[in-house]
């Protein structure tokens, strides 16, 4: 994939231009301030974008705002959102920017090479990924959630990280058959209409985390 | 002018029967039967001196304001000692004393000019002075000087500064505390962990490989622990976004919903915006913990010079705010800015929590963190 990447700090941006161009990732920019982002990212060959949500020159949100107006001009344009925190406030203002393509976690789970390079792959095939501590908060409190079984949280949980049935099916050691009797369950629970299966899992989460 | 002339005249008599009854009520207070009487016969006494005040600020063209010491959340007996020991209780009576003869003087004279046609003249000339000294004498008896008020604010603001040094000196013992158990002792043993896979390599690079994973882990746990001390000092959200975002995203955290409504002023200090997210932080807080509400509010609102925050929940009242620690210090927190909390908690709820912050918003910011995000 041709990537944009922005990142202040250059250890931490040299450790993602090293660990995506050994994935086989062509960067195409590698920015450290909110500034140069709006040119980079209109950029028509960049496939994909890797953004830091805490950049100069106000060091507040501008790579959340950058995610969100890009996926404004160019629906569905794939985004990982980096932090050293995860808000659900944002969580929700990047799901609200359109339908898949959006990724946020913290920044240690780029740590777990594996996991990271997956996970950017997932929101470049239109997935979601939220970082599971998201995930855990909104677990902790939402109402509709409590309707579900301990069995359907953890598959709802794995669903938000962006995971395939197939995923889900070997992170809880049971079958797929089996990890699509969960999600249909949670649809009726949580009162989703009949969809093509990718759109309703979006929904789903969507219609958890309150947006 | 006339017409107050005249109507002090039996505000006069009214003046030297409360006089009686107070000081009756204080000797009798000493067995006990006085006190029922006091209980009504003081809040009389401040009607009747508040009505003097309104007039000397009326004819003075300046406000003469009740400068006496809040008596809010307490209980009758105790409002009753504050009241007995506030200076201005016994300025207030010292001056009942007065207002007879004084209401005599000033008041008939004026009465008396009005009658026969030849003192028509003196009369239009003279009630002006005449009640502008009167009212002057009032103010002196019933509003504190300058330097008295001067006094005061000095009192109040070298108790306010101790208590913010103690608060500033627990929060940074707080903090080392949580570096020292949490982020420091991990490093260490991510520190550890490393050097052993170093050794571990050439031997047995599976136990090596292991071994970074292991410090992998542990690194993930150090920040996690970095983020809590950072959520501590400085929410992230508050330092981006500002005071309503970051109660709206404390509010999705909750377990009862919460509505956040209106909008701190634009510029707030940083320090003040601070200290009342935190405060507002503890209200929700023990919303959750102990109201049984089924929902919560949040209002903000920024009326001339001032920032207000209403926070209130339908759950079931009777809260108590000098119980908790948690309350007591976010108020401290505020009184360093001369910010105010006040409790309504009746049984049964609703329970109401209002900060009042003064702000001026010409200074400028302290932080960067505030900024126009």
């Amino acid at each position: 994939m041709r990537l944009v990447i922005a990142e202040d700090h250059a250890l931490l941006r040299d450790g993602l231009i090293r660990i995506l161009e050994a994935h086989d990732h062509e960067i195409v920019a590698a920015i450290e301030h909110g500034d140069q982002l709006a040119e980079a990212l209109a950029d028509p060959s960049a496939e994909a974008a890797v953004l830091d949500v805490r950049l100069p020159p106000t060091h507040t949100d501008e790579g959340l705002k950058a995610a969100v107006a890009v996926r404004s001009g160019r629906p569905g344009f794939p985004v990982m959102v980096l932090s050293q925190y995860v808000e659900r406030i944002y969580a929700r203002e990047l799901l609200a920017s359109g339908e898949g393509g959006i990724g946020y976690l913290l920044k240690d789970r780029v740590g777990d090479v594996g996991e990271f390079v997956d996970a950017l792959d997932r929101i470049a095939a239109g997935g979601t990924v939220l970082d599971p501590q998201v995930v855990s908060a909104v677990m902790a409190r939402q109402a509709p959630v409590e309707r579900l079984t301990a069995r359907e949280r953890e598959v709802l949980a794995l669903m938000a990280e962006g995971r395939s049935n197939a995923a889900i099916a070997s992170a809880l050691f049971v079958t797929e058959k089996a990890v699509g009797k969960h999600t249909n369950s949670i649809f009726a629970k949580l009162d989703l209409p009949m969809a093509p299966d990718d759109n309703r899992r979006v929904l789903a989460v969507l219609a958890w985390l309150g947006v | 002018m006339t017409g107050y002339a005249a109507l002090q005249l039996p505000l006069a008599a009214l003046a030297l029967v409360l006089f009686i009854v107070d000081a009756v009520a204080a000797v009798l207070a000493v067995i006990v039967v006085g006190l029922p009487i006091l209980m009504v016969s003081m809040p009389a006494t401040r009607w009747l001196v508040g009505v003097h005040r309104r007039f000397a600020a009326h004819v003075l063209g300046s406000p003469v304001p009740p400068p006496y010491r809040s008596t809010e959340g307490e209980g009758r007996l105790e409002s009753l000692r504050t009241m007995a020991s506030d200076p201005m209780s016994w300025r207030d009576l010292a001056w009942l004393l007065i207002a007879l003869p004084l209401a005599l003087t000033t008041s008939l004279i004026v009465l008396i000019l009005l009658v026969p046609i030849v003192t028509g003249i003196a009369w239009w000339f003279g009630v002006g002075p005449i009640m502008v000294a009167r009212s002057r004498i009032d103010r002196w008896f019933l509003a504190f000087g300058t330097t008295e008020r001067l006094e005061q604010r000095v009192e109040a603001l070298t108790e306010t500064r101790s208590q913010s040094l103690d608060h500033a000196a627990a929060e940074l013992r707080r903090i080392e505390r949580d570096l020292h158990d949490g982020a420091q002792a991990r490093l260490a043993g991510l520190g550890m962990t490393i050097g052993m896979a170093a050794e571990l390599l050439e031997r047995d690079p599976e136990g090596a490989r292991k071994m970074l994973a292991e410090a992998r882990l542990t690194s993930s746990a150090v920040l996690g622990d970095l983020r809590d001390v950072v959520h501590g000092i400085h929410p992230p959200v508050l330092a981006d976004r500002g005071l309503r975002a970051a109660i709206e995203a404390l509010a999705l955290d909750l377990a009862v919903p919460v509505e956040v409504t209106g909008d701190a002023p634009a510029g707030l200090p940083a320090p003040v915006e601070s200290a009342t997210y935190f405060t507002v932080a503890e209200c929700l807080a023990n919303v959750a913990k102990h109201s049984d509400a089924q929902r919560a509010w949040v209002e903000l609102a920024s009326p001339p010079g001032q920032l207000t925050v209403v926070v209130g929940d339908d759950g079931r009242g009777g809260a108590d705010p000098s119980a908790g620690t948690g309350m007591r210090g976010v108020a401290r927190r505020l009184a360093a800015f001369d910010g105010t909390m006040t409790v309504s908690s009746p049984i049964g709820g609703p329970t109401l929590v209002t900060l009042e912050v003064p702000c001026d918003l010409s200074s400028p910011r302290t932080t960067p963190s505030s900024g126009t995000a």
